[in-house]
């Protein structure tokens, strides 16, 4: 029997394979196809103070081994998931986190604060990686000065795990990394999608209303690869990788890279059962390599 | 209704034209319950441009031969890998997936079907479903010219064939909305699925002459189930997921 439970800040996790925010809806839109209680944490979607539209139609557009979404953090409000969604989820059998985001330092503030009584939602995911708003989401995790600022913010008034998810679309990651470790976060989530493109030569014209949208899939696995081994070699918290994850073996690259954990996202549109597989993948990788625990991978890379 | 992931088997493709071809699924064990108007994500496998499922209509389902009905149309490389598979192939599905079609207020209600290209695929399903249940109803199918116009046959079987072409090829020369029959007849209830700009012109007419009318929609998804977010259309509720909330919406609550 090999032992699958993780560390991650605060919080143990009873696997390593947790689903990324904004591709698992709030779980519930999985439980037809699979046990969604067997997956190590669920970060259900993105969540803002009031309630969101998102972007025009259209907000997705299929390239070479990805996808380009640029949805717009589309919402109901944390009002809503308090009265509305968190009684059909806070009886799922697993780690729940709420991936929040805001237009300005004070919405994450008061999004968070909301969050913080929530017995069943042990941890919150601080997304200041946002590509697809104009105000708030990326431009705070584009600079180290205004991610410390949020998350500081953050901190001061939400005590349970605080994971912050990094945005890719920045010339040195790490040092955003260490900003945000600076100011108490207990663990670093990357990456959000890369800024792109897709162009109809037919029209003339984008593809998606908001002529740029976010990368992922596995196009952009080696980046977000890249970007997990050096903030793992920066920060003393733990990781949580995700890019473009598709299998078992994805997810081991990741661990070996320095992930204590990782995330699933895009890989859930094309499998909805993939994250059982990839537990199930990781098991036997260990009995094959006779590893005693999922915790011998993180960081075991030889370079 | 619950949802399912399956490895189906293809027992036929039959390629209708160079543009179109019905690929019949079936199983070894009984197929799930699904309705008219509610489609399957598809995936295509050894397609390496590709990367997401297709969602595509369900045509039509046999309960009795245990079949699944998928009318194709070949639009790019997924759906042309598709309509290339070969009899004993397994097909990775998603299914059933969306709402359906609502019936009639009353049974004597005189119901029309307008379909529009590929967009005929669930309104054979439906109308077996109509006719079975007792309903009055008939087909008005348009296409580009003659050989837009599929499973004409199929559709006989459940009501009256109505039908347009825009070179006049095949039945009345125009658009569906301009067909006599709409005259003629007082249709009570109308469904429609298609080209947009043919769908919006029948809610048009629907709208101005007070009838019920559902279309069904065809956004690009990249799950099919309701966890993206992607396939929103505009309407009097704000951003609606047309693969949950839909595909079939009433034209009422569209903002067309």
């Amino acid at each position: 029997m090999v032992d699958l439970s993780i560390k991650l800040g605060q919080m143990q996790l009873k696997n390593p394979v947790m689903t990324a925010s904004g591709t698992f809806g709030y779980g519930v839109e999985y439980s037809d196809f699979m046990d969604v209680s067997r997956i190590g944490g669920i970060i259900v979607k993105g969540t803002t103070l009031r309630d969101r539209q998102g972007n025009p139609y259209p907000r997705m557009a299929e390239t070479p081994s990805g996808m380009l979404n640029a949805v717009g953090l589309q919402n109901k409000g944390v009002d809503y998931f308090i009265k509305h969604i968190y009684p059909t989820v806070k009886d799922i059998n697993t780690d729940i986190f709420v991936n929040v985001s805001g237009s300005t330092v004070e919405d994450y503030i008061e999004t968070a604060e909301r969050l913080n009584d929530l017995e069943k939602i042990p941890g919150i995911e601080l997304n200041i990686s946002c590509p697809n708003v104009k105000e708030g989401g990326m431009a705070f995790g584009t600079s180290c000065p205004s991610a410390a600022q949020v998350v500081k913010s953050v901190r001061r008034v939400y005590k349970k795990e605080l994971m912050v998810k990094l945005s890719p679309n920045v010339t040195d990651i790490s040092e955003i990394a260490l900003a945000v470790e600076a100011q108490g976060a207990d663990s670093i989530s990357l990456i959000n999608t890369l800024l792109g493109m897709a162009i109809d030569a037919e029209k003339r014209r984008p593809v998606l209303s908001t002529v740029t949208g976010g990368l992922s899939g596995p196009a952009v696995k080696p980046v977000a690869l890249r970007m997990v081994w050096q903030v793992a070699k920066a920060v003393k918290i733990p990781v949580v990788g995700m890019g473009g994850i598709m299998n078992a073996t994805d997810a081991i690259e990741f661990m070996l890279a320095g992930a204590s954990a990782v995330q699933i996202g895009t890989a859930n549109f094309i499998d909805p059962t993939i994250t059982a597989k990839v537990i199930d993948g990781i098991e036997d990788y260990l009995v094959c390599h006779k590893l005693s625990s999922v915790r011998d991978l993180i960081g075991a890379l030889e370079v | 209704m619950k949802k399912f992931m399956l490895d189906l088997v293809v027992k036929e493709n039959k390629s209708l034209n160079n543009q179109y071809s019905l690929v019949i699924l079936t199983s070894a064990d009984p197929l799930p319950p699904m309705l008219p108007g509610q489609f399957a994500e598809v995936r295509v496998d050894n397609s390496p441009n590709t990367f997401l499922r297709r969602p595509i209509s369900i045509n039509f389902v046999d309960i009795e031969k245990n079949e699944l009905w998928l009318l194709i149309q070949k639009v790019g490389e997924g759906t042309r890998k598709l309509c290339e598979a070969s009899i004993g192939d397994s097909i990775n599905v998603l299914l059933p997936l969306g709402n359906s079609f609502s019936f009639p207020a009353n049974k004597e209600d005189k119901v029309l079907l307008v379909g529009g290209g590929v967009g005929i695929a669930p309104l054979l399903f439906w109308g077996s479903m109509l006719h079975a249940n007792g309903y009055n109803c008939s087909f008005l199918l348009g296409g580009r010219s003659a050989e837009n116009l599929l499973q004409l046959n199929d559709f006989a079987a459940f009501g009256t064939v109505y039908s347009t072409t825009e070179d006049g090829s095949y039945g009345e020369k125009g658009f569906v909305t301009q067909h006599s029959v709409l005259e003629s007849q007082d249709f009570k209830a109308i469904y429609s699925c298609g080209p947009t700009p043919m769908m919006k012109a029948v809610a048009a007419y629907a709208g101005r002459k007070n009838i019920f009318c559902e279309v069904s929609l065809e956004n690009t998804m990249a799950c099919g189930f309701g966890a993206c977010l992607c396939c929103v259309t505009d309407t009097t509720e704000g951003h609606l997921c047309v693969c949950t909330d839909g595909p079939v919406f009433n034209i009422s609550k569209l903002k067309w």
